[in-house]
Parts: C-alpha cells; sequence; structure tokens
C-alpha cells in the first residue's frame, strides 16, 4: 500500500501538472521563460568559452591570410557600397514615382541582431530561444531572418529572452508566393514526414500553376505578420494532392536553420 | 501497490546531485547540435536518469527528480508547461515498484530499460500533447527519430549507473564489509 506521506506527495506533484497546464497562455510563458532564465550563467559560460577559443584559433592564423583577406573584404566593402548607392536611387525612384501615382509610401525595414541561445530539444517542436526580449522593444510575432532569408516569428517574449518558432513547425504558415509566377500558397509544416530539415511544403498551389523547381518562394505579405518580399526558399519539387484540386510543392529553405547563431528581427 | 524503500541512505547531496545532472541534460539537449545535425533527431538522456533514480533511490527522489527534470525540459521546449514530469515520473515509478524484480548491476537489463524509457516517453507525452490539444508535427521520420533517441537513451543508461556510482564512492563512507571475527570472542594463547 502507499504510504500517507506518498500519497501527499503524489497528489501534490499531480495537483501542481494540473496547475501549470491550466495556468493562462501569458502567465505559462513568463514562468517558462524565468524558469528558462536559470540556464542563463551557462549559456555565458558555453558563449564565453566558444569566444576563447575563438579568439585562441585567431591568434595563430598566420599573417599572409589575414591580410588577403582584408584585401578581399576591401573590395567586397566597395563592391557593396556602389551596390547600395544604385539601390539608394532606385528606392528613391520608387518613392517618387509611388509619390506621383498616390500610393502609399515604403518603409524600410527596422532590424535588430540577436543571438540564439537555444533550441528546442524536442524533436517535434521547431523553435529556438534568442537573447533579445521585451526590454529591447520585441513583441510577439516579429518576423525574423537571417541574410539568407526568412527564419520564423517571434512567439514567446520574456523580459530579457524571446522563443522564435521556425519554417516547418506545425504553428508556424506563412502566406507566399513563387516570384516568376505569381503564384500564391501556404508554407505549411510537415517537416516532420521530411528527413531533410531545410526542406518544407509550400500547399494549396493553384492546379494550374507553372512553377518549376528552382522558382524563387518569397513571403506574399498577406496575413500581415511577414513583410512581403522575404526571401524564403526555391521551389526544389512540385506534387499534385487532394485527388488533383491542388499542388503542393516542396521549398528548399534560403536560410540554414540547422546552423544559426544570429538572427536578426524585423520591426515594423 | 508496493514501493520499496531507497536502496541506500538518502542524502541532500544525492539529491543536489542527482538535481544538478538533470539540469546539465536539459542544458546539453538545448544547446548541442552534433547529434541533431548528424541524425536529424535530438537524444534525450531524462528518461534514461529516472531509470537510474527509480533503481537506486525511494518514492520521495523519484518524484522531485521527475518534476524538476520535466518542467526544467518543458522551460526550454515549446511544450507546454508541466507536459514531460507525468511520463518522467511514471518511468521511475514503474521501475521502483518493479526494482526487486530488476538486475539493477547488470549492463543489459540498464541498457533495455534505458531503451524502453526513451520510447515510452515520447509516446506518452505526444499523446498528452493531442489530448491537450497541440499535436506537434509528426511523420514517418519521427519513428527514425524515436529509434535514435531510444538507442541513444538505452545507451547511455549505464553510463548514469557508473557516473553515480563513482560519485558516491568518492562522496559517501564505504559501508564496513561484515566479518565473522569478534575479537571479544578471541582465544588468547597462554605462554
Amino acid at each position: 500500500m502507499l504510504k500517507r506521506a506518498h500519497i501527499i506527495a503524489l497528489s501534490s506533484v499531480i495537483l501542481l501538472v494540473l496547475i501549470f497546464l491550466n495556468l493562462p497562455s501569458q502567465t505559462t510563458t513568463q514562468v517558462k521563460l524565468a524558469l528558462g532564465s536559470l540556464f542563463l550563467p551557462l549559456f555565458g559560460f558555453a558563449n564565453s568559452t566558444q569566444k576563447l577559443a575563438e579568439n585562441a584559433g585567431n591568434s595563430v592564423v598566420p599573417r599572409r591570410v589575414l591580410v588577403r583577406e582584408l584585401e578581399e573584404l576591401r573590395k567586397e566593402n566597395q563592391r557593396l557600397k556602389l551596390q547600395l548607392m544604385q539601390n539608394n536611387q532606385i528606392w528613391q525612384e520608387n518613392n517618387q514615382l509611388r509619390q506621383a501615382l498616390k500610393w502609399q509610401q515604403q518603409r524600410g525595414w527596422k532590424v535588430r541582431l540577436a543571438a540564439v541561445v537555444s533550441r528546442d530539444p524536442a524533436n517535434w517542436w521547431r523553435t529556438i530561444q534568442i537573447d533579445l526580449g521585451s526590454r529591447d522593444g520585441v513583441v510577439t510575432n516579429l518576423a525574423v531572418m537571417t541574410s539568407e532569408g526568412l527564419v520564423g516569428r517571434v512567439e514567446e517574449v520574456g523580459f530579457t529572452s524571446s522563443r522564435v518558432v521556425l519554417l516547418g513547425d506545425p504553428t508556424c504558415r506563412v502566406a507566399s508566393i513563387v516570384e516568376e509566377t505569381r503564384d500564391t500558397g501556404v508554407i505549411a509544416a510537415g517537416g516532420a514526414a521530411i528527413p531533410d530539415q531545410l526542406l518544407i511544403e509550400m500547399t494549396y498551389l493553384s492546379r494550374h500553376s507553372q512553377a518549376k523547381p528552382g522558382n524563387r518562394v518569397v513571403t506574399s505579405g498577406l496575413g500581415g505578420i511577414f513583410p512581403k518580399g522575404i526571401l524564403v526558399g526555391h521551389v526544389a519539387d512540385i506534387s499534385t494532392v487532394g485527388h488533383g484540386l491542388y499542388l503542393e510543392a516542396r521549398v528548399k529553405l534560403a536560410a540554414n536553420l540547422k546552423q544559426l547563431e544570429q538572427v536578426w528581427i524585423l520591426f515594423p | 501497490m508496493f514501493f520499496p524503500e531507497s536502496q541506500r541512505e538518502t542524502t541532500w547531496l544525492n539529491i543536489a546531485a542527482l538535481l544538478v545532472a538533470a539540469y546539465l541534460t536539459v542544458f546539453m539537449e538545448s544547446t548541442l547540435d552534433v547529434v541533431r545535425n548528424l541524425t536529424g533527431a535530438q537524444f534525450d538522456l531524462l528518461p534514461s536518469l529516472m531509470v537510474y533514480v527509480g533503481m537506486s533511490y525511494g518514492f520521495n527522489t523519484v518524484l522531485a527528480v521527475g518534476t524538476v527534470s520535466g518542467v526544467l525540459y518543458d522551460s526550454t521546449s515549446a511544450n507546454p508547461l508541466g507536459t514531460s514530469v507525468l511520463p518522467l515520473v511514471l518511468i521511475g515509478m514503474l521501475v521502483l515498484h518493479n526494482r526487486d524484480l530488476l538486475l539493477r548491476d547488470q549492463t543489459y537489463p540498464q541498457y533495455v530499460l534505458g531503451l524502453a524509457a526513451s520510447i515510452f516517453a515520447p509516446i506518452v507525452i505526444y499523446l498528452l500533447l493531442v489530448g491537450l490539444g497541440k499535436p506537434p508535427g509528426i511523420g514517418w521520420y519521427s519513428l527514425w527519430q524515436l529509434a535514435v533517441m531510444a538507442l541513444i537513451g538505452g545507451l547511455f543508461t549505464p553510463v548514469w549507473f557508473y557516473i553515480f556510482g563513482k560519485l558516491d564512492n568518492a562522496l559517501m563512507y564505504p559501508s564496513v564489509p561484515e566479518s565473522a571475527f569478534r575479537p571479544d570472542r578471541e582465544i588468547e594463547r597462554g605462554k
């Protein structure tokens, strides 16, 4: 028979679990992120160790290699400056034309860099934790990307850290468009059915779609969460589903979700 | 239902060591990407830790370690808070309940138990998530992930026994071996 003390202890644990499961989502988020902050010293320690190792590695790089890299970076910097000048000119021209047509003026992206501190240990979710929170102005549903392409959106926000849900997670759906053919669809989950984590499904494409492998897939701006025109990836292959009612494409993600170290948060 | 007492004297040091192990395990699982990038599946060592706890400690320790490690795991995951507690506590209690029938010191039973626990935990969590109306994304590939988790969990179970065995030897007084020799019954030879 269970002892009285055992019954009390077991009941307390069950009660605690029931309380946790029935907390309002906002409170759960705060409790989770507060508990997650228990790991901050270890994250800090791991980062310092990594930096130390990087510094140690850097100190043994020959001067010749560094000079060569510096030269390459200078050249790239000049090329990017020229490109920026050209882009600024196009931007101004675009705004003037919009003004002439009385269209709404476009605003540039405001971005902020965040470091990825941890990944979801559960295999069926695709989330990461970043080191920016509400004190840095982060709110839910902000788009998150790298220089290669879209990564996901902010789902939970704590004071010093936030949870980002990645593309391929069941809770992250993105209205997208195939740039070449202008066919719209929805980037959905399906990641667990595909061994390659960098492949996701774009569903509800019109059955008359002319999309081909290699076409660019970008956000359509529908839904209001993700700004229009962020690169999601490229079409890998297309198949007919739903008894021929619509098409489904597998999209190779532009951003490497396996090796995220830093991400950009897009502020409105 | 009968739950045997702890096989050893449980001190705060033992419980602290177990909790630190759970804490470090959750940290490793959320930061180490080597296995995830190689196999496409992340390992979970908490079920195998619960096998060790169930084999070696009492009811209250099983509850404490299961609860703390489950809550810590959920705090780093998108699982609703509290979902991992139940399977971990269940594993510990099942092992504890059947402890007298299990071969504690043999590596192979340890491996099999760790393997079974590593399969059991995600299945129970999945059922809970479905019950809570938050079904996760799973597919055929999830079977491969489950297999990797089970294999690594099973292989790591004897390692838990080894690590904590060494820790016990380092921190605890060794038990005095019983001897039939009694100095008061010794026959002293005369000159």
